[in-house]
C-alpha cells in the first residue's frame, strides 16, 4: 500500500475508474470531452479556467493536468498566474462575502 | 542556458550510439512502454516502408549562429561540419533527376556554408517546385554579410520557413537564447518588406513552432492563429502558415530530458499520444536526408542518430531513387515524436 494519498503515476489511471462501472465511466468521460470542445468559449479559455478551477478545488492532478494543457496551448505563464489570481479572488471573495452574515448575525445579538 | 553544443562539450551523448542505447533501455526494455516497432506492428504497419519520393533534404552543415537548448543536430558555433563543393556537386546532379517536387536545405543555420549561395543558384536553375531554405531568422541580422539574404531569397524564389518558437520575447529567448526575439522579429518585418508572407503573395514565408520544454505541441490550427493574431497586432508581422512540430527526444533535447528528469513523463506523453494515422503519413516515408558528408538517411533525426539508409545506396554518390524506394525505414524510439497526435513532421502536422 502507498505511503502517500496521491501519487502522481495515478493520474495516467485515471481512466480505469470506468473499469468498475463501464456505462458512467463512459459517460462521464464523453460529456467531459464535449467540455472541452471548442464552443462558444475557446479550447484556450477553457483550459485556463479549467486551471483555475483545478487550482481552488486543490485537486493535484488537475493542476498537474492543465499546467500541461496549457504550455501545449501556448499559453504564457502570466496568462496562467493571472486565471489563478481570479479563482483565488472567488475564493477570498466567497470567505469574505460570508462576513455580511456574520455582521447581521453580531447587529442582531448585540444590544 | 548552455552555449556549447554536445560534442564541444564531450557529453556522453554527443555518441549516437549512448542515445540509442537509452532509447532503447530503461522503461521500454522492461517492457513497461511498448517499442515504436511493436506499436506500429499491432496496426500491421512494420516495416515502415517509402512510398513516392517527394522531398529531398540536404543538410548543408551543422554550424549554426545559435546554440538551442532543444537542438536535434546538436548544432552551433563550434561545430565545423560543413558541405564541400564537390558533395554540392554529387546532390545538384541528384537534383537535376530527382522525381522529388520539394528541395529542403536545412543546418545548422545553412546559410553560413561558405558554398551557400552558389549552391542555391546553381540548385533553383533545376526547376524544382518548391525549393525550401529552413532559416533561423537571426542569421539575417547576425552578420553584414548575412543582411542581404531577403533580396537573395526573393531572387531565388525560395519558400522560407522559419523557426519561431513563441510571439512573446520571454519564451522565444529562454528557448534560443537571449536577443533571439528582438532579431527574429526583426528580420521577419525585412522578410514582409519583400512581399514575404503577404497575404497572396507567392513568396512563402512559413513558421516553425516547437514546444520551448518537455511538452507536446498543442493544436496547430489554434497556434497558428493565435501566432497570427500576436505577430500582427504588436509587429505589424505577416506570414502564412504555421508548423507545430514535437521536440523528438534526442541530442540536446535528450540530455535536457534527463537532466531535468523529465524523459520517462515525456516518452509516457509521446507513447500515449500515439496516432496510427499519422504513420502513413510520417516524413520517412516521401523524404530523403543527405548529410553534409553525402550520407543518406531516412530522415533528419535519423541522421543524427547515424542511422544510414538500409539499402544498398547509402552514399550520394551512388545515389539511385528506384533502389533507394525499395528499403525499409529504420525506426527507433524518437519515432514515437513524429506519430503523436496530429504527427510531426518537418512541414508539420500529417494526420
Amino acid at each position: 500500500m502507498q505511503k502517500t494519498y496521491y501519487d502522481p503515476a495515478d493520474l495516467k489511471k485515471f481512466g480505469k475508474i470506468s473499469e468498475w462501472n463501464q456505462e458512467l465511466g463512459d459517460k462521464f468521460f464523453d460529456y467531459y470531452s464535449k467540455v472541452f470542445e471548442e464552443g462558444h468559449l475557446t479550447a484556450r479559455e477553457k483550459s485556463l479556467i479549467a486551471l483555475a478551477v483545478a487550482h481552488t478545488e486543490q485537486c493535484p492532478y488537475c493542476i498537474d493536468a492543465y499546467t500541461k494543457d496549457g504550455l501545449q496551448r501556448g499559453i504564457t505563464k502570466e496568462e496562467m498566474m493571472e486565471a489563478l489570481h481570479v479563482g483565488a479572488a472567488i475564493k477570498s471573495g466567497a470567505t469574505l462575502v460570508h462576513g455580511v452574515q456574520m455582521m447581521n448575525k453580531v447587529n442582531k445579538l448585540e444590544m | 542556458m548552455s552555449t556549447q553544443s554536445l560534442q564541444k562539450r564531450e557529453s556522453d551523448l554527443a555518441n549516437s550510439n549512448r542515445q540509442l542505447d537509452i532509447l532503447s533501455g530503461g522503461i521500454f526494455k522492461t517492457g513497461e512502454l511498448p517499442t515504436f516497432k511493436d506499436k506500429i506492428a499491432e496496426t500491421n504497419q512494420f516495416p515502415l516502408k517509402p512510398k513516392k519520393l517527394e522531398i529531398l533534404q540536404i543538410n548543408l552543415g551543422y554550424m549554426c549562429n545559435q546554440v538551442c537548448e532543444h537542438c536535434h543536430v546538436d548544432a552551433g558555433p563550434d561545430r565545423k561540419e560543413i558541405m564541400t563543393r564537390e558533395t554540392m556537386l554529387q546532390c545538384l546532379e541528384v537534383i537535376k533527376n530527382t522525381g522529388a517536387h520539394t528541395l529542403d536545405l536545412t543546418g545548422g543555420a545553412p546559410e553560413m556554408n561558405p558554398d551557400f549561395k552558389w549552391f542555391v543558384h546553381e540548385a533553383s536553375k533545376a526547376g524544382i517546385k518548391d525549393f525550401i531554405v529552413r532559416s533561423n531568422l537571426t542569421i539575417i541580422r547576425a552578420n553584414k554579410k548575412y543582411h542581404d539574404l531577403p533580396d537573395f531569397f526573393k531572387e531565388h524564389n525560395v519558400h522560407v520557413i522559419s523557426s519561431m518558437p513563441h510571439y512573446t520575447r520571454g519564451k522565444t529567448d529562454k528557448q534560443r537564447g537571449s536577443g533571439v526575439f528582438d532579431k527574429s522579429i526583426k528580420a521577419l518585418q525585412e522578410l514582409n518588406a519583400r512581399g514575404y508572407g503577404m497575404p497572396g503573395s507567392d513568396l512563402r514565408l512559413d513558421l516553425v513552432y516547437n514546444p520551448s520544454g518537455a511538452f507536446l505541441p498543442g493544436d496547430q490550427t489554434a497556434l497558428e492563429k493565435d501566432f497570427k493574431k500576436a505577430l500582427k497586432e504588436d509587429f505589424d508581422i505577416e506570414f502564412h502558415n504555421l508548423f507545430a512540430i514535437t521536440n523528438l527526444p534526442i541530442a540536446r533535447f535528450l540530455d535536457y530530458l534527463i537532466a531535468s528528469e523529465n524523459y520517462e513523463d515525456y516518452m509516457y506523453s509521446l507513447v500515449e499520444a500515439y496516432n496510427p494515422a499519422a504513420v502513413s503519413n510520417v516524413m520517412c516515408t516521401n523524404t530523403i536526408s543527405i548529410s553534409w558528408d553525402g550520407w543518406l538517411y531516412d530522415c533528419d533525426f535519423n541522421q543524427m542518430l547515424d542511422l544510414k539508409v538500409a539499402s544498398k545506396v547509402q552514399h550520394i554518390s551512388d545515389y539511385n531513387e528506384a533502389l533507394l524506394n525499395d528499403r525499409k525505414i529504420i525506426i527507433s524510439q524518437h519515432c514515437y515524436g513524429c506519430t503523436a497526435g496530429a504527427g510531426s513532421s518537418c512541414q508539420g502536422s500529417v494526420a
